[in-house]
């Protein structure tokens, strides 16, 4: 079924796979808890995760799989507009500093688990607790389905493709399986302890390669000119190595926006929420940026692979220029090490993914299942449901890559970052200010959502007359100019127009307003002050 | 509903005019005039791509200088494993 396998990259793959998934299955063991059967052990780790580990387990998760191959190919593509991800890895980490530590503390004095639940106490609706769940399971289910365009990359440059889906996907499959059993069986603890595996690797193989390559392909100065001489010869306006008059707006509202929507992540916070004490998340905002500088590093490989004349291996449609940095690996290193790269970039898709369905099975369980389904439920019923949950987000995750082209899973995440970006008035300002009244978040969630739709509707390219980017033309707001900027950031400023609006009306009439369960030092306090009321949900009600 | 617990030791919160300095980071790398150029260039890197690579020291040094003058001493912090 499979010809042209590269075998000695697909052996090494294989065995670093197979190796790290058995860790994932003793992870269960790995600080045993006394019992599994509760949401703060299968879903947070226990709640107790210290600087290294939370270090491994938060960059593992925020640096993903898909970054790693899609970052590299958008500046293989478009030159420097693909550099944004490093002013957001770097602008990220003082807002994450400023909000996240606020988000702990209220979490661990009222035993929250998901960013929902704290809307939940502190507005004290559970409607708008409920949008919030639902924007952060639909935002996060295509984000698990890129992963695994990661892994496809990879297999795809090994050699693993073909024509009939069977060949194309078995391999996806048997890795998804794989890593829904483990994570079914060792909850938050099996990423965090395969994330150490994986950031090694990841650092060895990024390491290697920036001091290698440039030796190869005639040092950085003649990667940078074969680069610019390829964007010159191109037609396209918007690419090259500098940015020009018409994108500086996109890349900076395009770094903005992304920084202010990866904390709104279901998963961020789950990675946030299982270190055990405001230090070490202090700690980690300054430690964390070490992932950046990789980030950055990988992302000039783009570069790298214009030097080296790859050609990206044919898509569905167009070429997919996913396959960039696994093709540069392959024709610039022996094949062990291509092997170890490509296990770096599949184990790195595993540990997300894994946190991310944990992450999503939590929402469901805490604000659907435990709000509308059981009022009663017991911890274990809780820990039940969120494993069962795990393995249907994962399956939702594959599906959406087997029966849909992969071009509209990124799709999808391109609209997931724009809608989870509208919980940013209730999650996070909503940890500084209790002043919007329940009622107008609603109603800004839903302007915010109109307006997001409305704008990624109409960006079109070439090739494409919708959904073609999130680079929303000002133009088209009636602005004379060709510039365009981030769609998600204008939607959250109108979220946020109608909201305050909103707020204003609805308090002039005295509209009832939700009770607020939380007091102003819950957002202070620290791993050995008291735990509040474990059921923050009935003490918001009664 | 439930009194509230009564209030902690520390009525000041987390504030700090430490944190002030966590805006430097966030404003810095999004003013594209700093680094938009090739010149002066840096061991073959443009200045668009080493300055900002060499952002993400600024970001690593101010939220270091505010983690060590906000973090809360005596407590048992850090958690090394």
């Amino acid at each position: 079924m499979w010809k042209n396998v590269h075998v000695v990259e697909l052996v090494v793959f294989a065995v670093l796979f197979v190796a790290v998934s058995a860790m994932g299955f003793v992870a269960a063991r790995w600080r045993r808890p006394a019992t599994m059967e509760h949401l703060d052990e299968w879903g947070l780790g226990g709640r107790n995760f210290g600087s290294w580990i939370t270090w491994f387990l938060i960059g593992g998760d925020l640096y993903t799989a898909y970054t790693f191959v899609a970052v590299p190919a958008l500046v293989f593509g478009a030159g420097a507009l693909g550099f944004y991800a490093v002013p957001y890895t770097i602008i990220l980490y003082p807002i994450f500093f400023l909000i996240l530590i606020r988000l702990w503390s209220v979490s661990h004095k009222h035993r929250l688990v998901t960013p929902a639940d704290f809307v939940r106490v502190r507005f004290g609706s559970p409607t708008l607790a409920l949008l919030v769940a639902i924007t952060g399971i639909v935002a996060t289910m295509p984000y698990i389905a890129l992963q695994l365009v990661g892994i496809e990359a990879v297999l795809k440059t090994i050699g693993l493709t073909g024509d009939s889906t069977v060949a194309r996907h078995l391999p996806i499959i048997i890795a998804f399986a794989i890593l829904a059993a483990y994570t079914y069986q060792s909850g938050l603890r099996a990423p965090a302890l395969i994330a150490f595996v994986k950031d090694s690797l990841i650092y060895v193989v990024i390491l290697a390669a920036i001091i290698i390559l440039p030796t190869k392909l005639g040092g950085w100065d003649g990667i940078f000119s074969a680069a610019d001489a390829k964007f010159q010869a191109s037609a396209n306006p918007a690419d090259g190595v500098l940015l020009n008059a018409n994108n500086q707006l996109q890349y900076i509202s395009l770094a903005l926006g992304s920084a202010l929507a990866l904390f709104l992540y279901p998963h961020s916070v789950t990675g946030v929420l299982a270190s055990k004490n405001r230090n070490v998340i202090k700690r980690n905002m300054s430690a964390l940026p070490a992932y950046s500088l990789l980030l950055g590093l990988l992302a000039l490989l783009g570069f790298a692979a214009i030097a080296a004349k790859v050609t990206p291996l044919p898509g569905t449609k167009a070429p997919d220029t996913n396959t960039v940095v696994p093709l540069l690996f392959q024709g610039q290193f022996p094949a062990w090490f291509a092997g170890v790269a490509f296990a770096a970039i599949g184990i790195g898709a595993l540990v997300p993914a894994a946190i991310m369905s944990i992450a999503a099975a939590n929402l469901f369980t805490r604000n659907i299942y435990r709000e509308y389904l059981n009022k009663e439920a017991t911890p274990a019923q809780e820990a039940k449901v969120s494993k069962i949950t795990s393995l249907v987000v994962k399956v939702g995750a594959l599906l959406c890559i087997i029966l849909l082209d992969p071009q509209f899973s990124i799709d999808l995440q391109l609209i997931g970052g724009v809608i989870i970006l509208q919980t940013l008035p209730s999650v996070a300002i909503g940890l500084f200010t209790r002043w919007f009244h329940k009622g107008a978040l609603i109603a800004g969630w839903v302007a915010g959502m109109a307006f997001g739709m409305w704008m990624l509707y109409n960006v079109s390219n070439a090739t494409r007359d919708h959904f073609a980017g999130s680079n929303f033309p000002l133009s088209k707001l009636g602005f004379d100019t060709k510039m365009t900027i981030y769609a998600g950031l204008v939607a959250v400023v109108a979220n946020l127009v109608v909201a305050a609006l909103g707020t204003v009306l609805l308090r002039a009439f005295k509209v009832a307003d939700g009770t607020d369960g939380t007091a102003r030092p819950d957002y202070f306090v620290d791993e050995d002050e008291p735990q509040g009321a474990a059921t923050p949900t009935e003490a918001a009600v009664a | 509903m439930g009194e509230p617990a009564p209030p902690a030791p520390d009525p000041a919160g987390d504030r700090s005019p430490w944190n002030w300095l966590l805006i430097i980071p966030i404003v810095v790398p999004l003013i594209p005039a700093l680094f938009n150029a090739i010149e002066p260039k840096l061991f073959g890197f443009p200045l668009f791509y080493w300055l900002q690579l060499a952002f993400i020291v600024l970001g690593v040094t101010t939220t270091t200088v505010v983690y060590q003058m906000t973090k809360r001493r005596g407590a048992a912090s850090g958690g090394d494993r």
